[in-house]
């Protein structure tokens, strides 16, 4: 059958070159085709910002960098994402003060502008909770970061809009609409390059607002925080008129701004304020509305990197108690005079909320996902339920199940396995790296062995995980050579032919023949090695910044070509595509300054984040380029047939989002998967038509995309909602134009491997993530030209003798069906009693081989067959399973025969008891049968107790039930004690049939035959056949 | 004063607009289905299925009658488990333990008093104190749908006016409700989505039924009913969904 299907793909591999376009978009085509999401939520991610309920401590929103918006109605013990279907990346979360339960804004695009953030497109607002989210407007704002609602007034809201970080554009500052957003008006502007940073309202005069100001910008090689435009504003109209509040602000160029007022005090206000001098840096307070403000401390906590950490949140009932975001948070309780570091939690703290009834109980957001405090912040304990991990890079192993390996934002790097009995828990997942986490790739043959970094390259580890042994394995400068370059996101790679070979991209390519004990520099700077981009420790503006994160001129992908080990394909993060084809001996630049190749439509120096050379075609190369970083948001997808000489775009206006990843499908050329910064985008036609993939799917940015060749898995790095698998994307494989002609095609599926375990699990806590399974059931795969709406369709399973064994609910929706068959026969009709037997609850499970499924659609049928294949990890042979599936359909069975044992005499009681109503002479004949019939059934079931505690002593149906699922849950040779049991229940209900013949020959035959003698009509049984169809 | 009367005529031409609308779905709805008054006029429904879960099936029974009153019942080794039964003033279900009948909670049993309605929702919305809005169009099943958002009287959560609403996804070409999204009111899956999928619509005794409907978390099946027969304004006696005196 595997062969069968290899050659069958084959042939589509080459019937689909010239493939025809199709049209379908979206679940037109996906079906029910979904995807799973597998965390790991362990270090969770970063949490922008959050809002609590103003009067219901149990309702919160918590705004993620890239994973959208979750919300907890149980106090924060878990959360649920409530905005999948927009953009992901959040900057601000509302709740309206006047109809809390209905009303909340969210602001798009996350305001702490480190240098992987992402984007967002504009204002939401929820009027039911949250179960829907309208977009209304402030499309190009980029970056929210604040929106204050008047308490009175929900129509009337004040958005602080950051405006675009990587280009200068006129949409930011704050806005104001007096309509509940149908309508927006810009209140304060200050100029192109400066943003709304924060903003305060005062809740007593609402009209009393204060707006911070930030003139900032971010290049691919720079940052600067910093400018005379920033400023703070206050206004008292309403927005109509705003003045300048810098009594006592240093005199300098400024920074980033927090502002906040005390609720309980409104002339209380703190402000935190970058500046050009260390020791003007800090906090300021104002005791008169900011008419004088002066500074109070200085300290680490309040200064420290001001583009991450501005944000001030003061207590609702105590002016003196502050809350300050920072590398791990403050608090001061003395009106901002001295701080206190908060209690250890993930560092990078954001934003906090306290409880509306309860200040000891603090919420905070941090780097590493939503932390709770109830003592006042010396203690926190981490949300455990929030999967919104920012993975850079996925990898996968040929394990079974397999694993995933990946590096995190600010949280290391990791593996995992796909699948885990009962979820894939928080402590399935394997920490492999410090610091943050980037590319990790298993040793391709030595299964402990594997590769990670850290940020900038500054560590390379190969890790044994069986010994825990860590060996740092960078490549090094040697005498005469420049400094290295590393991307922060180094590119680091195995290669697809040598198992032992790695890759490492700085300026140069450097590859290691021997896992990394040694290097050789096989190129010269592949990068444009442009001065004026290498100036990082300048970086920063008016607080110096230079993490590494800003390091440009280096190479940032390398691919060893799949169908020959010396064609080495390189991207580099200044916009050059450079290919060898003699393992690194000659370069040649095909795209970049100087190059010969052709890339219509694309901007000079765009970043060339990802080289996929084809497994089809070996001067055919695929690149997804991307502009972001100089504010260009196109994605930029372009194939190559002829090694670079020649380009030909691939992207169509159905992407959205610039793209970073572009990923070749295993078997079918025309079927691309490309991640965008806004979702999974697919083609089945080589890109003439693309479809977003919505199934279980947010628009969150898919950073890598891999494919499981064995599971036919697709796995996708998202940078904000973790990793995420859709299962077998073979079904993409088989849309072909012939197929969207028909009513009804069933689609190739692999056999299915049934699975033998049956091991124990141990549930997570309660708020814990668990990932999901992949399904173990039998896929029955098909296509739909239309929605199945009216009339029946149905779905039966039929064995190779022709016996139905299975029926099932099919799919009905236009596109990919997938039903899933738990390949089990029914439980057995089980004896009636005062109690459930839950051993009868039991399912044999098939044996292997070929069955048919039977599609019923009006009055069409459809056909397909079905494969079942042992376990590959099976420890039994043919002939135990065997035994195993015949000694459990004996005791199936056993249960149904003893079920009509039980049904006859009940039906022979009935009928007696009649008889009993007659007269005299028949209740005399009666007594005694009825005492008979009744002492036997009580040795058939139980007639007392209950399904718990009160449960009583076993009788014959529970004993064949208890044995029947015991045998029934081993797939393999029964235990000798098992199959003696079987013969001794055997005998058993050998015992009870005789008994019940006897009665019916004995006592019950001298009733019937007087009835008969007094011409009163005797009742019959059913049979065994009549019995097996009743309902029950 | 003028520019005031305009306005009102302007705002009430919006509502007038949007509510035609939705009303024009609905009528194209009622007709396909049979008509209203046909729907109006129901008053019981019996009908007699299997309900397919965590991978068993069990024959399930399920009968309603107007205005309110239903029991939905299931046979496990020939022992009978109600899962969920009204009688218009008790919410009840059968405890799997003892296989004895308990009371749901007082705001079940209250909350059930609108939500049991047997009669379709969309009769008379607007009377009834419902609200109905189109939302917009959403293609569910690879089928272009209008999104009508159905907002009935609020139910009482843990002693919290919660406003109670149900999205029907009505197929454009088809005319009914292929898909209803409605969110889980209370326990630990609060907040949560589950979507209802309604297929194989067949005709009872002059009104189209769905005999098929699949419930999916996440797009992930959890359940699913499938009747093979319904039965409409038949007797049933009110004794059936009387939660019986302990």
């Amino acid at each position: 059958m595997k062969t069968t299907l290899t050659l069958f793909f084959a042939a589509l591999a080459t019937a689909c070159v010239a493939q025809t376009a199709i049209p379908l978009k979206g679940n037109e085509l996906f079906g029910s085709l979904r995807a799973r999401h597998i965390g790991p939520a362990l270090t969770s991610g970063r949490v922008a910002d959050i809002d609590g309920h103003p009067t219901d401590g149990r309702v919160m929103y918590a705004g993620t960098a890239g994973g959208g918006v979750w919300k907890s109605m149980d106090g924060g013990i878990s959360y649920k994402p409530v905005f999948d279907k927009h953009i992901q990346s959040i900057g601000a979360v509302a709740i309206d003060p006047k109809q809390p339960d209905l009303l909340a804004w969210v602001g798009t695009g996350e305001c702490w502008t480190r240098n992987s953030v992402s984007m967002g497109d504009g204002i939401y607002k929820t009027t039911d909770g949250g179960q829907n989210w309208a977009n209304l407007g402030l499309a190009k704002t980029e970056r929210i970061s604040a929106i204050k609602i008047d308490p009175a007034n929900p129509n009337t809201v004040y958005v602080g809009a950051m405006g675009a970080l990587w280009n200068a554009n006129a949409e930011r500052g704050v806005f104001k609409t007096t309509d509940g957003g149908a309508t927006w008006e810009k209140i304060l502007f200050v100029d192109e390059n400066t943003g709304c940073s924060d903003l305060a309202m005062d809740p007593v005069t609402p009209n009393t607002l204060y707006a911070a100001f930030w003139e900032y910008r971010r290049t691919g090689w720079s940052f600067n925080s910093g400018g005379p435009k920033s400023g703070l504003y206050k206004t008292t109209d309403g927005g109509k008129t705003w003045a300048k509040i810098h009594n006592g602000f240093p005199a300098g160029t400024l920074g980033r701004i927090a502002v906040a007022m005390a609720p309980s005090a409104p002339n209380r206000l703190y402000a935190v304020i970058e500046s050009d001098k260390a020791e003007t840096k800090g906090l300021y307070r104002s005791e008169d509305a900011g008419a004088s403000w002066k500074r109070t401390n200085g300290d680490f906590e309040l200064t420290v990197r001001p583009f991450y950490f501005s944000r001030l949140v003061i207590d609702p009932r105590n002016p003196d108690i502050i809350l300050k975001g920072g590398l791990s948070g403050s608090i001061s309780r003395d009106g901002g005079k001295t701080f206190s570091t908060l209690g250890n939690m993930h560092s990078d703290v954001h934003d906090f909320v306290f409880d509306p009834q309860n200040s000891n109980l603090i919420t905070a957001a941090t780097d590493g996902g939503v932390y709770r405090s109830f003592d006042g912040g010396n203690v926190f304990e981490q949300v455990k339920g929030l999967p919104v991990a920012q993975a850079y890079q996925v990898s996968v192993d040929n394990a079974s199940p397999y694993n995933v390996y990946l590096g995190l934002q600010d949280n290391q790097s990791w593996y995992g396995p796909s699948e885990s009995p009962g979820g894939i828990e928080n402590r399935d997942w394997h920490c492999v790296g410090a610091g943050d986490g980037f590319r990790v790739y298993p040793h391709p043959t030595k299964k402990n062995i594997l590769y990670s970094e850290m940020q900038g390259a500054d560590n390379i580890w190969r890790f044994d995980t069986e010994r825990q042994q860590t060996k740092i394995v960078k490549p090094l400068a040697l005498a005469n050579e420049p400094k290295l370059r590393f991307n922060w996101n180094a590119a680091l790679q195995i290669s697809p032919h040598q198992p032992d070979r790695l890759y490492v991209g700085s300026q140069f390519l450097h590859r290691s023949e021997d896992m990394g004990e040694t290097w050789a520099k096989i190129s010269p700077d592949l990068t444009t090695n442009d001065p004026a981009k290498q100036q990082q420790e300048a970086s920063g503006g008016l607080s110096m910044d230079n993490s590494g994160a800003e390091n440009h001129c280096t190479i940032f992908s390398v691919s060893e070509s799949p169908l020959d080990q010396n064609m080495i394909w390189v991207g580099t993060d200044d916009g050059n595509v450079q290919v060898t084809t003699d393992g690194g001996k000659n370069w040649t630049k095909v795209v970049g300054p100087g190059a010969a190749g052709n890339v219509p439509g694309l901007p000079k120096n765009t970043w060339a984040y990802h080289v996929e050379p084809s497994r089809f075609d070996k001067n055919t190369a695929y690149v997804a380029f991307e502009g972001h970083s100089s504010g260009d948001m196109t994605p930029y997808v372009y194939k190559t047939t002829d090694l670079g000489k020649t380009w030909k775009a691939l992207a169509t206006p159905d992407i959205k989002g610039f793209a970073r990843h572009i990923k070749e499908d295993l078997v079918n050329p025309n079927l691309l998967f490309l991640g965008t910064e806004q979702g999974l985008y697919v083609t089945v036609d080589g890109g003439q038509n693309w479809s977003a993939f919505t199934n279980n799917m947010p628009p969150v940015a898919v950073h890598y995309i891999a494919i499981q060749p064995d599971e036919n898995d697709l796995v996708l790095a998202t940078h904000g909602r973790g990793i995420i698998i859709i299962d077998d994307i073979s079904p993409l494989r088989q849309i072909t134009s012939e197929l969207l002609a028909k009513e009804v095609t069933f689609m190739s599926v692999l056999p299915t491997a049934q699975r033998d375990g049956g091991g124990f699990q141990v549930g997570g806590d309660a708020g814990e993530f668990v990932g999901e399974n992949p399904s173990r059931a039998a896929r029955i795969t098909y296509f739909l030209k239309n929605r199945h709406t009216f009339g029946k369709m149905s779905m039966d399973v039929y064995d190779a003798a022709g016996k139905k064994v299975g029926d099932l609910v099919p799919g009905k929706a236009k596109g990919i069906n997938i039903v899933d068959w738990n390949y089990r026969l029914k439980p057995p009709k089980v004896a009636t009693g005062k109690t459930l037997t839950f051993g009868a609850f039991a399912q044999p499970r098939l044996p292997e081989g070929t069955y048919t499924v039977r599609l019923t659609k009006g009055t069409n049928t459809y056909e397909a067959p079905l494969t079942l294949q042992p376990d590959p990890k099976t420890t039994h042979t043919a002939a135990d399973r065997k035994a195993q599936f015949e000694a459990v359909m004996k005791l199936y069975g056993m249960t149904e025969q003893l079920g009509y044992v039980v049904d006859q005499v009940d039906a022979l009681r009935k009928q007696t008891e009649e008889a009993a109503a007659k007269g005299a002479a028949y209740k005399k004949m009666a007594d005694p049968l009825l005492k008979e019939l009744d002492g036997l059934k009580e040795t058939l079931v139980v007639m007392k107790g209950d399904n718990y505690v009160g449960s009583a002593e076993p009788q014959l149906r529970e004993k064949i039930a208890s044995l029947y699922s015991e045998m029934a849950g081993y797939y393999g040779r029964p235990s000798g004690a098992q199959l003696a049991s079987l013969v001794v229940l055997e005998g058993q209900l050998a015992e009870k049939k005789a008994r019940l013949e006897a009665i019916k020959t004995g006592r019950y035959k001298a009733v019937a035959d007087r009835l008969a003698k007094d011409k009163i009509a005797v009742g019959t049984l059913r049979s065994f056949e009549e019995y097996l169809k009743s309902e029950g | 004063m003028k520019k005031i009367l305009l306005l009102i005529t302007l705002l009430t031409a919006t509502v007038a607009v949007q509510a035609q609308t939705v009303d024009e779905i609905l009528t194209k709805y009622f007709a396909q289905v049979g008509g209203k008054d046909k729907l109006a006029a129901q008053q019981s429904m019996k009908a007699s299925g299997k309900l397919k879960v965590q991978g068993m099936e069990l024959p399930l029974t399920v009968m309603a009658k107007a205005p309110n009153k239903t029991i939905a019942k299931v046979n496990f080794q020939g022992k009978e488990m109600i899962f969920n039964a009204f009688d218009g003033t008790t919410a009840w279900a059968t405890n799997q333990m003892t296989l004895k009948p308990e009371a749901q909670s007082s705001e079940d049993s209250e909350n059930a008093k609108d939500e049991q309605q047997i009669q379709d929702p969309f009769i008379d919305y607007a009377a009834k104190g419902y609200k109905a809005e189109l939302v917009g169009k959403e293609t569910i099943e690879g089928t272009e749908c209008h999104k009508i958002k159905l907002t009935r009287k609020p139910v009482k959560v843990e002693g919290k006016d919660e406003e109670n609403t149900t999205e029907y996804f009505f197929s454009v070409a088809d005319n009914v409700p292929i898909m209803t999204r409605s969110f889980m009111k209370k326990g630990p899956m609060k907040g949560k989505a589950i979507e209802s999928y309604m297929s194989d619509y067949q005709d009872v005794n002059g009104l189209m039924v769905p005999f098929t409907m699949a419930q999916k978390m996440n797009g992930q099946q959890v359940m699913s009913f499938t009747f093979e027969k319904i039965e409409n304004n038949v007797p049933v006696e009110d004794t059936v969904f009387v939660f019986p005196v302990k």
